[in-house]
């Protein structure tokens, strides 16, 4: 059994992964007996605060340098089909479900006066939300990841379809369509696992050697679920459509955490599970990477629309980490990890902003917003801290993330590189537009500028700490993922081994006879 | 070369003050005299503090300030050597000057937003300062940025169409060249070097691809577009839309200046004198320097406006720092480093000058200075020993450096580099002199007769730095002890 697959118990006393799962659950099954609704919110925030603070002994007691799975819980579920509640972290689960239960509290915030009616089942829904991405990142049987990633739609279509903008019908079916169409390949993947392994659990999995035929069409299918979560374009056209209606809250979520189940995934199951195929597939990966940095990039240059202009940037910043984790070495692992970790407190913090602004103009339009940011010195300090953050600027979190996946780019071949740098320019251009238009712009109505509030301040602010922290000092970051990194690269095979063409002629043939 | 290195908190200090500074003055926003004299005391304190670090750097040391190590091989670092404290003791001290000049400026134009404007300019000074005394190409590149950033709002300042145009013009500039190219450049070298801190000798291992290392060179000089290298040069020009004294002090010392102090670095401590001699990149980048002075000068010939004139000098001046460097002799790289102060008390002077006519005149042009020296004599007087200096005549701190340059272009016996530096400062004699020439000797206009000297408070900085010009121009032996420190 390989040394990734090893389970370690709790040194803690009691569940802690259940507990930070089920908490926020509870707590939304407990709002329907409230009734009113401000202390509702009240009520959410403490549940939410909660959570993080509970989730907080998993960084005490993690050990860095062990590898496996940490703070296992077992128990048998439907014992006849191998199906087991399992539950686990490790180094690249770890900084995720912190980032989950952190962003938790700030979810709630940003609703507290944006959301006007409603607003129990709102929270209620924020909580699920949070409990079920929990669990995506920690579940470690296959049907209960799947339970999971599928449960997290529910929560997330009633967000978008109840509290969005004018066209949320829409962008909430779109996002729901595009998931379960993706969903459908992960689990004919799933399904293919279980066959070979004869259990769900994926540490068994962990011990499978698959041909290669095989780990070919499991990597697609993984592939094709985790990309369209991503969004590797061209399966984005989803994601501008659900941030531009969701409410601040939502947007957040699916910036900062739902984002990062798809690149999770392919760093977690793809590589692992098939490693053989990992290898050959992935320099088609990072075609697509390099086209979602420029074409998103583009587009977010395009756009008229702050949340439009945020969400593309999204799809730039997401071919990132699909670039760094296509190029198979440890600086694209690390640059990946880290930038989906900072992109995850960035661009919620950008959201955060678009929301607050919002409020105050009821348009989302750059035109009518533009020159109200220099009425509003503490907005503006956080907007340029997030916008300089989201083009990596040095010093920001995002620039060592970005770094990292540059370094990672370069050393696979310099020719990548110049195809990635232009990328990082158009993050300064579209970041620095949508900035300066909001400060020096003409056209905004100056009525409508009040500068941001004490609940506000405590939204942005903790995001932004660690935006500047993680910027000079990731470390802490780094320490706790690069032995499952090394782990994860130590299995990938040093050459390809596939023959694609012959691959897929044999699979046609096969098929058609 | 082992550098004997000594541990002191006052780089971190240094770079702190000023953005304490500009928290104070924007906290005294309603109250001009004590913001401003904040803005005085903030630069005084720094200054103080920059020349606390003066002996240990003349006892051979070198100051090292490790502050947390981002990336295995990346830090957050200061470093300060003997080329640091050349560039931070005059870009500090000029500071104090520029702040009194500024209260004149300002005042005498009812200028707005001044808040912004000492806010901004102190944090640019911070940036300066930063890049001054990095250690380590990640250090460097965050302050490199920081001032692009902070400088903005300074050449915005007028908030009108040109200044929008100039500033983002600007942005684009120097933020697409960093972006496109500094960056890459600091990626590669991370790649192939796995260390981005500065030491003694250069950081990159002499066993890499030659023909990487020179496309890397390539990509390190057109991204530090803040150098003014033609032809990336055409931020510089529209940026003369700022107020004077942002144009003076920013564009012909700090922020210029930390372009052109990041070339030097990129040579001297990221290459080294060995490895640029080795890949054969001393001639071409030589003959790439000098064909920006000679340009440069050319253009500026062309031009009427009086600052548009001294911005194509600066161009032209940059790169003979640049040029200085690129040749990586000791005489050739004294010339360079002394350049980057005699440059700055020359070149502010001339800035200092310009910005007193248009406030006691109003005058932005060449061709309307007929006899102004008549009504502004201690100005045009100042002036002219700028521009002698900047022209490289014995007595003057210019000829300091253009003597060196010539000595370290024979060093490299190459004729043809002393032939271009001695037709540049033709070049440079041919667009001063006309200007001194009409000042002192063309005959007032009549409607001119009641201009008077602008107020005090930029009449004494402009003496003092004309006084230094000459001073320097005799008694070049502190700056050169520093440098020597460095080279030797």
């Amino acid at each position: 059994m390989t040394p990734l697959a090893t389970l370690h118990n709790s040194p803690l006393g009691y569940p802690v992964l259940s507990l930070i799962i089920f908490l926020p659950v509870i707590g939304a099954a407990l709002l329907a007996l409230i009734r009113d609704e401000e202390q509702s919110r009240w009520f959410s925030l403490i549940i939410l605060t909660l959570t993080f603070f509970f989730s907080l002994p998993l960084l005490g007691h993690f050990q860095a340098d062990v590898l496996g799975f940490q703070f296992v819980e077992r128990h048998a579920w439907i014992p006849g089909r191998g199906l087991n509640y399992l539950l686990g972290v490790d180094g690249i689960s770890l900084p995720l479900v912190l980032l989950t239960t952190f962003l938790g509290p700030v979810t709630i915030l940003c609703s507290w006066r944006y959301i006007t009616h409603r607003v129990r089942e709102c929270m209620a829904c924020l909580l699920l939300t949070q409990g079920i991405l929990t669990g995506v990142f920690v579940a470690l049987d296959m049907v209960l990841f799947y339970f999971f990633w599928e449960a997290m739609l529910v929560p997330m279509f009633l967000l978008i379809a109840i509290w969005g903008g004018p066209r949320r019908k829409y962008a909430a079916v779109k996002f729901v369509l595009y998931t379960l169409a993706g969903s459908i390949f992960l689990l004919l993947a799933i399904v293919g696992l279980y066959v070979k392994a004869g259990s769900f659990s994926y540490p068994v999995m962990l011990g499978l050697h698959l041909a290669p035929t095989w780990q070919f069409w499991i990597f697609m299918a993984l592939l094709i679920g985790f990309a369209v979560k991503i969004p590797m374009v061209p399966l984005h056209t989803w994601l501008p459509a659900a941030h531009v209606e969701a409410p601040t809250a939502g947007s957040v979520i699916l910036a900062s955490v739902l984002l990062k189940m798809g690149t999770y995934g392919l760093l977690r199951f793809n590589l692992t599970l098939a490693p053989v195929a990992s290898v050959s597939l992935a320099p088609y990966i990072m075609v697509f990477s390099v086209v979602a940095i420029l074409y998103g990039g583009l587009l977010s240059l395009a756009q008229e629309d702050i949340k439009k202009l945020i969400a593309y940037s999204s799809v730039a910043h997401m071919g990132f980490v699909t670039l760094g984790i296509s190029v198979l070495n440890m600086q694209g692992f690390q640059g990946a990890m880290l930038q989906m970790i900072n992109h995850g407190l960035t661009t919620g913090g950008l959201f955060l902003l678009a929301g607050m602004l919002y409020e105050r103009t009821h348009s989302r339009e750059l035109a009518v917003n533009a020159g109200l940011g220099r009425l509003m010195p503490g907005f503006v300090f956080f907007l340029g801290l997030y916008s300089l953050s989201s083009l990596a600027f040095p010093g920001t979190a995002s620039f060592v993330g970005e770094f990292l996946c540059l370094s990672g780019a370069f050393n696979h071949s310099m020719r990548l590189g110049a195809w990635v740098i232009p990328g990082a320019l158009i993050a300064a251009a579209y970041m620095f537009r949508m900035f300066l238009t909001v400060t020096w712009g003409k056209g905004g109505d100056p009525k409508l500028a009040r500068d941001i509030n004490l609940r506000e301040w405590a939204s942005l602010l903790p995001p932004a700490l660690l935006v500047v922290l993680f910027g000079f000092y990731p470390a802490p970051i780094l320490r706790i993922m690069n032995p499952v990194l090394e782990a994860i690269i130590g299995r990938l095979p040093v050459e390809k081994s596939i023959d694609m063409a012959a691959m897929i002629s044999h699979s046609l043939h096969g098929f058609l006879n | 070369m082992v550098e004997q290195t000594t541990f002191s908190i006052l780089p971190v200090l240094i770079v702190t003050v000023s953005l304490v500074g500009a928290g104070l003055i924007m906290l005294f926003r309603d109250n001009p005299n004590r913001r401003e004299t904040v803005s005085v005391v903030t630069g005084v304190v720094k200054f103080l503090m920059v020349l606390a670090m003066v002996p240990p750097i003349l006892h051979g040391q070198v100051i090292r300030c490790h502050i947390v190590e981002v990336l295995p091989g990346c830090s957050l670092v200061f470093r300060v050597d003997g080329f640091s404290m050349v560039f931070a003791l005059i870009s500090s001290f000029l500071w104090i000057l520029t702040s009194f000049y500024s209260i004149g400026y300002m005042r005498g134009l009812k200028e707005h937003a001044q808040t912004r404007y000492y806010t901004c300019f102190a944090l640019t000074l911070s940036g300066a300062l930063g890049v001054a005394m990095s250690g380590s190409l990640f250090t460097m590149y965050l302050f490199y940025e920081l001032v692009s950033i902070f400088t903005y709002p300074l050449v915005m300042h007028h908030e009108d169409g040109e200044a929008k145009w100039g500033a983002n013009k600007y942005l684009v500039y120097l933020m697409g060249t960093g972006k496109l190219f500094f960056l890459s450049a600091v990626v590669i070298t991370y790649v192939i070097s796995g260390n981005l801190d500065f030491g003694p000798h250069g950081i990159l291992p002499a066993d890499a691809n030659p023909t990487l290392l020179i496309v890397l060179f390539v990509l390190f000089v057109a991204g530090i577009a803040k150098s003014g290298v033609i032809p990336l040069h055409s931020w510089l020009p529209s940026a003369m839309v700022a107020p004077t004294p942002v144009s003076a002090l920013l564009h012909a010392v700090a922020v210029v200046k930390v372009g052109v102090f990041c070339v030097a670095r990129v040579i001297y401590s990221v290459y080294g004198p060995e490895l640029m001699q080795r890949l054969g990149l001393v001639m071409p980048s030589a003959y790439f320097f000098s064909a920006t002075i000679l340009i440069a000068s050319m253009i500026a010939l062309t031009h009427d406006n009086l600052k548009a004139r001294l911005a194509y000098s600066t161009v032209s001046q940059l790169a003979y720092i640049t040029l200085g460097f690129a040749l990586v002799s000791v005489n050739s790289m004294t010339g360079g480093a002394i350049h980057i102060a005699n440059h700055a008390f020359s070149k502010i002077t001339l800035f200092y000058c310009a910005g007193a006519i248009f406030v006691a005149t109003g005058k932005k042009y060449i061709s309307e200075l007929d006899g102004i020296a008549r009504s502004m004599p201690i100005t045009m007087t100042a002036f002219a020993i700028g521009a002698f200096s900047m022209i490289g005549v014995p007595g003057t701190a210019g000829f300091i450096s253009k003597w060196f340059l010539g000595l370290g272009a024979l060093d490299d016996h190459s004729l043809l580099l002393l032939v271009i530096i001695l037709t540049s400062s033709l070049l440079n004699a041919g667009y001063f002199l006309p200007i001194i020439y009409r000042a002192f000797f063309f005959k007032q206009k009549s409607e001119d007769r009641h201009l008077r000297e602008a107020p005090l408070f930029m009449v004494v900085p402009l003496s003092v730095t004309a006084a230094l010009t000459i001073f320097f121009g005799f008694f070049p032996q502190p700056f050169l002890r520093l440098i020597a420190e460095v080279l030797s």
